[in-house]
C-alpha cells in the first residue's frame, strides 16, 4: 500500500470524527475553544501513535483470546502517562480539559485503530496510520472549535476578534451538535464535488 | 489471523507480563512528574491566596476547620502580621452547585469583611454559571466589602442583597453558600484567637 496514502487517509477520506463518526464525545465536549481542541488533539495523537506502534509490535506475541484486554492496558498506560505529564508541565491545559484527558482511554478511535489496523499491519504502517488519524482528529475538532469559539464568544485563542458578546447557544452543548452537523455536511459536499 | 490456540498458561503469562511492564512504566513517569505536579498545585494555591489577600506579604498558617453538619473540612490560611491577626484566605466549597462541587478561595480582613474571591475549580455551565469567575462577570464583585459574619450573604429572592446571575440562579445560590461557609470557618478561627 502507498505510504503517503496511509498518512493522508485520516485527514479527509477516513477522517475519524467527520467520516467514521468515532470519538464524538471529545469532539462535542472540548471544542469550546481552539486551545482546548488543539491540546486534546495532540494528546490523542500521542496516545494513538504510541499505542498503534506498541500493539503492532506485540501483535504476534499477544494471544488472540486476550488481545482486547491487552490493547486496553496498553492504551490506558499511555493515557495515564499523558495525563500525568500534562498535570505536571501544562497545568493550564489540565485545568481546562479536566476529566476528558483520562477519558481518552474510552475514545473509540484509539481502540478502533488498534483492532482494525495496528493488529494487522506492520509497525511502520501503524505509526503512519496513528499519526494520520491523530492529525485528522486534531484537524476536525479544531475546525469545530474554531466556529464555536468565533460564534460563541467572538474570539479565537481567547483573543477578541469580533466585538460582540457572542451567541450563547454555540458555547453550550446544542451548539456543538449544530456545528458538528454542518461540518460533516460540508465534508460530504466537498467529497462529492 | 489464523493463530493457533493458546494454552491457559500462555494467556496468563502474556497478560501478567504486559501488566508488569505497564506498572513499571507508570511508576517511572509518576516519579518524574510527582514534583512538578505538587509544585504547580502549590503555586496555584499560593497565587490564589495572594490574589484574595493582595496587600498581605508573608507566610500564612494552614488550619483545617470542620463546621458542624458539613461533610468536609475547609482549609483556612490564616495571615498574621507582627503577631496580630491580619485576615485569612479560606479555601471553601459548595455542594449546591449546578454540576458537581466547586471550590473557591475567599479572602477576609481581620473583621471578617470580604476582600476578594477567586474561583479555584468549577464545572459550571460555560456562558451561564461560569460567571461566578470575576474575570467573566461582575457578579462576584458584589461580595467585596460585605461582612457575612454579621449579615448572611443571600440572594435577593431569599431576602438578601445579592443580585443573582441571569439564568444561573443555582450557581449564584451555591456561590453564596460557599462564601457563607468560608465566613463561618473564619469566625471560628477568630473566636479561638480572641479567647
Amino acid at each position: 500500500m502507498n505510504k503517503i496514502k496511509l498518512l493522508t487517509n485520516g485527514l479527509i477520506k477516513e477522517n475519524p470524527v467527520l467520516v467514521l463518526v468515532l470519538g464524538t464525545c471529545p469532539a462535542l465536549a472540548v471544542t469550546t475553544s481552539v486551545f482546548n481542541a488543539l491540546g486534546m488533539g495532540l494528546a490523542t495523537t500521542f496516545v494513538l501513535l504510541m499505542s498503534n506502534m506498541l500493539i503492532s509490535m506485540l501483535k504476534n506475541v499477544i494471544p488472540d483470546k486476550v488481545r482486547i484486554p491487552s490493547f486496553i492496558l496498553v492504551i490506558a498506560t499511555f493515557v495515564s502517562i499523558v495525563d500525568l505529564v500534562i498535570q505536571g508541565f501544562i497545568p493550564a491545559l489540565s485545568a481546562s480539559l479536566g476529566i476528558f484527558i483520562p477519558l481518552i482511554v474510552v475514545n473509540c478511535i484509539v481502540l478502533g485503530r488498534a483492532e482494525a489496523f495496528a493488529s494487522k499491519n506492520s509497525v511502520f504502517d501503524s505509526i503512519l496510520d496513528g499519526i494520520g488519524m491523530g492529525i485528522g482528529f486534531t484537524f476536525a475538532i479544531s475546525i469545530i472549535a474554531f466556529f464555536r469559539e468565533l460564534l460563541g464568544s467572538g474570539a479565537i485563542f481567547s483573543h477578541k476578534i469580533i466585538p460582540f458578546d457572542g451567541i450563547l447557544v454555540f458555547v453550550l452543548a446544542p451548539g456543538a451538535f449544530i456545528v458538528y452537523g454542518f461540518t460533516i455536511a460540508a465534508v460530504k459536499w466537498l467529497q462529492k464535488s | 489471523m489464523g493463530k493457533k490456540e493458546s494454552s491457559l498458561l500462555q494467556l496468563i503469562l502474556s497478560l501478567t507480563i504486559i501488566t508488569c511492564i505497564a506498572a513499571i512504566a507508570l511508576s517511572i513517569v509518576y516519579l518524574i512528574t510527582k514534583e512538578p505536579i505538587e509544585n504547580s498545585q502549590q503555586k496555584k494555591k499560593n497565587d490564589a491566596i495572594a490574589q484574595v489577600l493582595p496587600d498581605f506579604k508573608g507566610e500564612t498558617k494552614e488550619q483545617k476547620i470542620l463546621i458542624e453538619g458539613d461533610k468536609d473540612s475547609v482549609a483556612v490560611y490564616v495571615a498574621y502580621q507582627d503577631n496580630i491577626l491580619y485576615g485569612a484566605a479560606v479555601e471553601t466549597y459548595t455542594d449546591l452547585a449546578f454540576s458537581g462541587r466547586f471550590s473557591i478561595m475567599v479572602g477576609f480582613d481581620n473583621e471578617g469583611n470580604i476582600i476578594e474571591t477567586q474561583v479555584l475549580q468549577a464545572n459550571e455551565t460555560p456562558g451561564l454559571g461560569d460567571k461566578i469567575d470575576k474575570e467573566k462577570d461582575d457578579f462576584p464583585n458584589q461580595f467585596i466589602g460585605k461582612n457575612p459574619t454579621q449579615l448572611a450573604v443571600k440572594l435577593k429572592k431569599d431576602g438578601g442583597e445579592i443580585d443573582a446571575i441571569t439564568a444561573a440562579t443555582i450557581s449564584s445560590h451555591a456561590f453564596c453558600d460557599a462564601v457563607q461557609r468560608a465566613s463561618n470557618a473564619f469566625l471560628i478561627i477568630k473566636q479561638n484567637q480572641d479567647e
